[in-house]
């Protein structure tokens, strides 16, 4: 029904689809895996229309297409239910279901017509309980993913695509949506189904594609006989080279951090590890699996119940705190989280420790000045003008200011959440290089990837996460690739 | 401090890049000189024989003086990200407050260190509903407009409240000239050197650019941000203290009429002057620059005999036309 052959899509830097072909079948669910940043949230985004693709052909029902806009491909029925619900939380139930193509006469909305469509939309999903006139900021997670659904169903849809269902949903919610999903096939509609649920797949799929680097390295496998080795060593055989420093001249000394049965419901339990100074401690696991969120409960930025101890004595919640104790974040959303686009690179790496550069307030901007022009040569900073807007730097280089941020003013620990996100292999190995220079002179670092390969090959010890519990706790030189995704996906501790 | 080797082309660099980094600030600062060098033109013109004299130049500052102190507090509040809607009314409060019979008993001295105190107190409050109580800044002030206006018209009892002959000190702030030009332009010209230095030379400053451009990044980088966003507000009202000090001087009196529509005239101000809503960016000077032209404006009307609704027809236009084209400038900052 839908094939998709040699799709290419390039972004300023990066290749994100290097020639994927797809092809899927009306009534089957088609699984498509791969590894954080493998793109298939690229490719959806081809097939929603908000992306154009580079170079490749889109063929629908023998027809070439080219969804030009989100309205084309809801036109040529395709629908996309994406993992962040793209609900407007004001409207009711019934004006998310329909919002954009409203049953209208000369602009007026007949609300009575809208509702009794959702209404049957809504009893065709299972859940006649959905109020169509209820306010969707009120519903639950697992009843908004309802509405989503739907919606792509009201477009008349034949091909939905469903980035991680389940991912917002609890056990038995996944069970009726698997019902929906079987029901949608038997009437002829195909399903392009992305999860890292193994199981998930294994129970509901009937192909998989597997995604690697922007490309298809296994197009159509049968996914209940597909071994999961298989399907592993697929997704992980890779083509970019990690480049790690080595990890010697390093030496762990007294514990830095210590966490106790940190717990914040539905999000993480009972969470205990330490770190030492001068050690390298990385937390493996899939997005949602909790690893940011502990993050941000040892930085005080979020509660939790537990206890968090620096230099064995507890810290107090809240960051002026807990970097007034000496620990450092780099966030998981640079530009959202951490830098001031608009100043310099130099108010951007004194931001976290302003105080030292001022006497009663007082700003001694030519020390300032000096210490960022210090650290920018010594962590490479290009362009290296520190008077610049950071905002004209490449990723790598604003992610390095963002580490630069936290060299000063004595830290103890750093929290590195995904801190090659979005940065060229290039500035990745000069990246792995601060940090393992950051770990030689004895600070404590606590990090989080969501490239397997990145935690086993800067970390000391490692912690693999899964659905917010510690299911594994090792030294890194004991785990491969292999193993870890495996623990990540099928929850088998090794 | 290093190796002189390393540091002075560090320094030679560092200047050069500064400037460029502030260039598109200073150019549309050149853009406001130019708009202001354009209503000069205009009045030398059109009234050559009134305009260039020092008595209307110094009615100009005068009449300047009041919105501008309240300006500088509020280019405080909207680069941290906020708005103060409560300003004119603040400083209403201030006036009638400090001229009570009974604070008028305790000397000039007392007077002015009154309306500065219950000023600073009202913006506190309004900082306290927005930073700990979580009130949108647009509502907490407005409601502080409301109240305070009310809280004025109460104890004046709506009356104008003069101040006394042996309070006269306040008035001579307006009166007095040194080198022909009054007190209070200098105390304006004070606060607005004040101010400047506050926002570009202090942390204070540095962290109300991060607040304003970036919360979530300040909280993460150790920055109290409430605590901050509670203290701009403290700072605009202190403004609207200093502000009530001026108009007392100016009209003698106290009244809860006073500062009607203020908020407006300061925030066309700010935003004439290039600092944006949405925080984050903006000057002092800008905004002074801002001012100065809407004062000319209303000079201009007044010197040529034409009626207010005219004037404020310009000044609407101006604000759409300053805002346009600051779009066009932060297009051309895009990388």
């Amino acid at each position: 029904m839908l094939v998709m052959k040699g799709i290419v899509k390039q972004f300023p830097g990066v290749r994100a689809l290097d020639g994927v072909d797809l092809d899927v079948r009306a009534g089957e669910v088609h699984c498509l895996l791969g590894q954080n940043g493998a793109g298939k949230s690229t490719l959806i985004k081809v097939l929603a229309g908000a992306h154009q693709p580079d170079e490749g052909t889109i063929v629908f029902n023998g027809k070439e297409v080219r969804p030009g806009s989100p309205i084309d491909a809801i036109r040529l029925g395709f629908a996309t239910i994406y993992q962040e619900l793209d609900l407007v939380d004001g409207l009711s139930v019934a004006e998310n279901i329909y919002l954009g193509h409203e049953h209208s006469t000369f602009g007026f909305v007949n609300r009575a017509a809208v509702r009794a469509a959702a209404s049957e939309v809504l009893t065709r999903l299972g859940h006649p309980e959905i109020r169509p006139s209820v306010e969707v900021g009120r519903l639950s997670p697992a009843a908004k993913q309802v509405v989503s659904m739907a919606r792509a169903l009201s477009h008349d849809a034949r091909l939905i695509i469903m980035d991680e269902p389940s991912a917002a949903l609890a056990h038995d919610e996944v069970a009726n949506l698997f019902r929906i999903i079987r029901e949608l096939t038997a009437e002829g509609v195909a399903v392009v189904y992305i999860s890292h649920r193994l199981e998930e797949i294994r129970e509901i799929g009937d192909r998989v594609t597997v995604l690697k680097d922007g490309r298809t390295v296994a197009v159509g496998l049968p996914a209940r006989e597909t071994p999961t080795g298989q399907i592993v060593s697929l997704m992980t055989g890779r083509n970019v080279e990690y480049v790690f420093p080595p990890k010697t001249g390093r030496s762990a000394g007294e514990e830095v951090l210590k966490v106790e049965n940190l717990t914040a419901p539905g999000v993480f339990a009972d969470v205990s590890f330490s770190v030492r100074a001068g050690e390298i401690v990385g937390l493996a696991g899939l997005v949602g699996s909790g690893r940011s969120e502990i993050l941000e409960a040892v930085y005080g930025a979020r509660s939790a119940s537990g206890r968090v101890l620096l230099d064995g004595t507890p810290v107090r919640r809240g960051v002026v705190g807990t970097v007034r104790r000496g620990m450092g974040l780099a966030p998981e959303e640079r530009k959202a989280q951490a830098l001031l686009l608009d100043q310099s690179v130099t108010a951007n790496i004194t931001l976290g420790t302003l105080p030292e550069f001022a006497k009663f307030g007082w700003l001694d901007r030519k020390r300032e000045r000096s210490e960022a022009k210090r650290l920018a040569e010594m962590l490479d900073i290009r362009p290296p003008d520190p008077e610049r807007p950071i905002r004209t730097l490449s990723g790598g280089n604003q992610q390095k200011a963002v580490l630069a941020r936290w060299l000063l003013g004595g830290r103890k620990l750093l929290l590195l959440d995904e801190p090659t996100r979005g940065v060229d292999v290039g500035a990745r190995a000069e990246l792995y290089a601060v940090i393992h220079d950051l770990a030689k002179q004895g600070i404590g670092v606590l990090l989080v990837s969501s490239e397997v390969p990145e935690v086993l090959g800067l970390a000391d010890r490692v912690l693999v996460l899964r659905e917010g519990t510690v299911i594994h706790q090792g030294e890194a030189a004991e785990l491969d690739e292999h193993r870890v995704l495996d623990m990540i996906m099928n929850g088998r501790a090794a | 401090m290093g190796e002189p080797t390393t540091d002075r082309p560090a320094a030679r660099t560092a200047a050069p890049a500064l400037s460029s980094l502030r260039g598109f600030g200073e150019m549309r600062h050149l853009g406001l000189l130019g708009a202001l060098a354009i209503l000069v033109v205009v009045g030398l013109v059109t009234r050559p024989a009134n305009f260039a004299t020092a008595s209307n130049l110094v009615s100009i500052l005068s009449l300047a003086a009041t919105i501008g102190v309240i300006t500088v507090g509020a280019t405080f509040v909207i680069i941290g990200g906020g708005i103060d809607l409560s300003v004119g009314a603040v400083m209403a409060l201030a006036s009638v407050w400090a001229t009570t019979v009974a604070t008028q008993s305790f000397g000039p001295v007392v007077m002015a260190i009154c309306a500065i105190l219950v000023g600073t107190g009202a913006g506190l409050v309004s900082g306290l509903l927005i930073a700990y109580g979580r009130m949108v800044p647009f509502i907490a002030t407005l409601a502080m407009l409301v109240a305070a206006r009310g809280l004025a018209q109460r104890m004046s009892d709506r009356k104008t409240q003069l101040i006394q002959p042996e309070n006269s000190f306040i008035v001579e702030l307006s009166t007095t000239r040194v080198l022909g030009i009054p007190m209070l332009v200098y105390i304006f010209a004070l606060v607005v050197v004040l101010g400047w230095i506050l926002l570009n030379r202090t942390t204070f400053g540095r962290r109300t650019y991060a607040v304003g451009g970036n919360p979530e990044a300040a909280r993460l980088a150790g920055i109290d941000v409430r605590r901050h966003t509670m203290l701009l507000y403290a700072l605009s009202g202190l403004c609207c203290g200093i502000a009530a000090v001026l108009i007392m001087a100016r009209t003698t009196t106290g009244s809860s009429t006073h500062g009607d529509l203020y908020e407006l005239d300061a925030i066309a101000a700010v935003i004439i002057g290039g600092t944006l809503l949405t925080g984050g960016r903006g000057t002092i000077v800008g905004s002074i620059l801002g001012l100065l032209i809407f004062t000319l404006i209303t000079n201009l009307f007044i010197l040529n005999g034409l009626n207010t609704s005219d004037q404020l027809i310009a000044k609407g236009l101006i604000i759409v036309v300053a805002v346009l084209l600051q779009r066009r400038n932060l297009k051309e900052r895009a990388p």
